[in-house]
């Protein structure tokens, strides 16, 4: 599906064939349309919005980046192993449903009885798939003596070391499990967190949670390239499905990495960054441009004409200065400067209302996917902390980590090569 | 997101059968027919209530009703015992308004228009047919639950009069030490039914609001001002007055609860119910604002909701064995954290917990509510 040369945008592509898939549907659907709650227009392209759930990597990584995030991060409350499996089997079950579009139980929100509270929350209904991934992931502290699973933590799953400038808040950090929900509709994002956290309920307790309104990268070749709050195109040059090599390189735990469970997962770091967003629009064009190293209307890189030409780190302008500042972003985060490291962002924007102090509470959440923060999250983050021209801008206040087991198979559950 | 609901479906079914039986009673040509798939119509005159169908299929059954007489009229829908089902009044000379009800159980109803708006009307009989009806209106079990679940409900409320004497007598005999002692007993019985409590509106913002709940213009009373009195401003000229006023209260629920209608679904939902208070008021600590005395509620929020579900044991168990000992596993859990702060007879400050233990309830309960929540729809099964 190509966007040149038309205004027509991919959502509303994805609508019109939405509503060809609608007419074709109609036949069957005939019979139970009459008394369907919703009309049944809205209802119709549930399938062709729909992410696969199984497969051999987990869904949501190197899926196209959806629109909207809500992240959650849990801690496991009962200590028992089979209660936990339990659950993961249960999510799994709700996650493969919601994940096409359905209810998250088979009475959902009005099937069941009258007098029996209803078993999906009931917020979805009426809406698509939406393309909504749900991808699980286990923190280091589950691997204690709670488990039995203290001998089968990969040692790529670190604590993460603190960092320069670190502002954290405990309440936004660690967690035994997360659950990553990413959808074009934030509605549906939503639902399917307040539905597995209801699942959990004896088992898992909400730790934190976070919201995202806007993707700040593109996973694949097939997106344009969003904006983060500073204003500038985030994640051109980020690793998109399409570099399946590059996706084995730096993305997915290859056979040998550390124990055959995590083969075919990926490490997820995830940092809630509040910008300082009123002192960054105070400041001069050139000034930010100079932070980051890109221009902000083109996304160039300095020294280049468009957005996706290879940054050059090695030109020079006027005094033999060189255009890309040593302490620009894109310097600090490029392979080059980091001995070929990569990692792959699927960072959101948000905003958490405001501070009390007059200032929105804003910044980017930043999700990335690596197949060792040994030798690629954690190296970039301690250049990026302590050289990086924007750390003026912006504070680390939420950070965790967490080892994202490979995908499902049909009959399988989260994290079952783990449990095995 | 996309199954159909099945509700829905049986309404359609039901409709079906609608059809079918109107179509065998015009063949019978009698005046008196089930109502089809559109409203009753009722024609109120001053001395006539004349229906188009005298009876209906269990659902939602809609009553056009027209005012031919001289005089305002309302129409009734009453259940068992004058129970008001439906109603709606102020209806002029000439005029129309409808009313729709949703009947969910099969039996014998009446209608009754009121010429006048005054005294016991012209009464006809009306039937519902289908429906989850006469299943469980007439389970043996579960009357028998109610029945117990009364006693209970009775014997609190008892205890509540009795203890509230005591605390009652502190309080006029100016003695707040000993009143601010027998302050958190004397609420427990109280906390244990509060859901039905609450039913009683009056009288229960009279006993038990909390300063923010008292409107403007409205005067702060009950257990809640005498805390405040004793813990904030020392007892003040008005608190015998206020401490009367909240023993004839109790006093008057004692009597109104031994006449409390109770249905099988209430046991449930009232257990459910307590545990919603000790989510949103307990654990946030701002039910007992001056005494912080909540885990004293709290513990009696959580017996009276095992109270509740203890009659229904053995037809939860017989209908979902798992469910009753998930529930049962995590009533012992809240119970062993509640223990740990306990102090004497009673129990710590609330404000001395850490927020980590606050949380640590929070889950506790969260745990407990979700499957207890499920019970309601085990109990009402046919």
């Amino acid at each position: 599906m190509s966007e040149a040369g038309t205004r027509v945008s991919r959502r509303r592509l994805f609508g019109l064939a939405g509503a060809g898939a609608a007419l074709a549907g109609a036949g069957v659907a005939g019979g139970m349309a009459a008394d369907r709650v919703v009309p049944a227009a809205s209802t119709t392209d549930t399938a062709a919005n729909a992410v696969p759930f199984h497969g051999a990597n987990q869904a949501g990584i190197v899926t196209p980046a959806q629109d909207r995030l809500h992240f959650v991060s849990f801690d496991v409350t009962t200590t028992s192993r089979n209660d936990l499996v339990d659950l993961l089997r249960e999510w799994t079950r709700a996650a493969e449903r919601m994940a096409a579009g359905q209810e998250a139980t088979e009475h959902g929100a009005v099937g069941g009885p009258a007098e029996a509270p209803p078993e999906d929350t009931g917020e979805a209904l009426g809406l698509p798939a939406s393309s909504l991934t749900l991808t699980v992931g286990f923190g280091p502290s589950l691997f204690d003596q709670r488990f039995g699973l203290a001998d089968r933590r990969p040692p790529a799953l670190i604590d993460l070391p603190a960092f320069a400038k670190d502002a954290l808040d405990p309440a936004r950090c660690g967690g035994d499990l997360c659950v990553q929900a990413c959808a074009n509709d934030p509605q549906v994002a939503v639902h399917a967190i307040r539905n597995l956290a209801r699942i959990g309920f004896g088992a898992v307790t909400v730790r934190w949670s976070q919201l995202g309104f806007g993707r700040t990268s593109t996973t694949s070749r097939s997106q344009s390239t969003p904006r983060n709050l500073f204003g500038f195109k985030d994640g051109t040059n980020n690793i998109k499905a399409e570099d399946t090599d590059a996706l084995r390189q730096h993305v997915w735990v290859q056979p040998g990495d550390g124990p055959d469970w995590m083969t075919g997962g990926s490490y997820l770091v995830a940092r809630r960054i509040r910008m300082h967003i009123e002192t960054w629009d105070r400041t001069r064009l050139s000034e930010q441009e100079e932070i980051i190293g890109r221009q902000k209307g083109s996304g160039a890189a300095h020294g280049q004409a468009g957005e996706f030409d290879p940054v050059d780190l090695h030109v020079h302008g006027e005094g033999g200065k060189p255009l890309i500042a040593d302490d620009a972003h894109i310097r600090l985060a490029s392979a080059e400067s980091l001995g070929g490291v990569r990692i792959l962002r699927r960072g959101y924007n948000f905003v958490d209302g405001s501070d009390g102090l007059g200032h929105l509470d804003a910044g980017l959440f930043f999700i990335a996917f690596n197949r060792d923060p040994r030798s690629q999250f954690v190296p970039m983050q301690q250049a990026l902390a302590e050289k990086d021209a924007m750390m003026e801008y912006i504070q680390h206040t939420g950070s965790a980590i967490y080892a994202c087991p490979p995908g499902v198979r049909p009959g399988g559950f989260w994290g079952d090569t783990l449990f095995h | 997101m996309s199954a159909p609901s099945s509700a829905l479906r049986a309404a359609v079914v039901a409709a079906i059968g609608v059809g079918s039986l109107a179509g065998l009673s015009a063949c019978g040509g009698k005046e008196a027919s089930t109502a089809g798939a559109g409203a009753i119509t009722v024609e109120a005159s001053d001395d006539a209530c004349k229906l188009s169908a005298t009876s209906a299929p269990a659902g939602n059954v809609t009553f056009d009703v027209t005012n031919k007489g001289t005089k305002v009229t309302e129409f009734y829908l009453y259940g068992q015992a004058d129970k008001v089902i439906g109603e709606v009044e102020n209806i002029g000379p000439g005029l129309s308004r409808k009313l729709t009800v949703q009947v969910p159980a099969a039996g014998k109803y009446t209608t009754a228009c009121k010429p006048g708006m005054t005294g016991d009307g012209i009464r006809g009989d009306f039937t519902v047919t289908g429906g989850a009806g006469g299943a469980n209106q007439s389970n043996q079990r579960l009357d028998q639950a109610v029945q117990s679940y009364r006693q209970y409900l009775v014997a609190q409320t008892g205890a509540l009069v009795q203890q509230t004497s005591g605390f009652v007598a502190a309080v006029k005999a100016g003695n707040a030490e000993q009143a601010k002692v027998l302050y958190a007993p004397a609420r427990q019985p109280y906390e244990r039914i509060e859901p039905v409590a609450e039913k009683f509106e009056d009288l229960d913002g009279a006993i038990d609001a909390r300063e923010s709940d008292v409107k403007q213009g409205e005067q702060f009373s009950g257990f809640h001002r005498l805390e405040k009195d004793l813990w904030t401003t020392g007892l003040r000229p008005d608190s015998g007055a206020v401490a009367d006023k909240l023993l004839a209260d109790v006093q008057e629920l004692d009597r109104q609860v031994k006449t409390f209608d109770l249905t099988p679904v209430d046991l449930p939902n009232g257990a459910k119910e307590l545990l919603d208070e000790v989510a949103t008021k307990k654990v946030t600590g701002e039910e007992e604002t001056f005494s912080h005395t909540d885990l004293w509620d709290f513990r009696a929020n959580v017996d009276g909701s095992k109270a509740a579900l203890d009659p229904l044991r053995a037809v939860v168990r017989e209908r979902d064995a798992a469910l009753l000992s998930t529930v049962d596993e995590r009533f012992a859990a809240v119970d062993k954290l509640l223990d740990q702060y306990k102090v004497g007879d009673g129990y710590r400050g609330y404000t001395e917990l850490s927020q980590d233990q606050v949380k640590q309830l929070s889950s506790a309960v969260d745990a407990l509510s979700e499957p207890l929540s499920k019970v309601s729809g085990v109990v009402a099964q046919p």
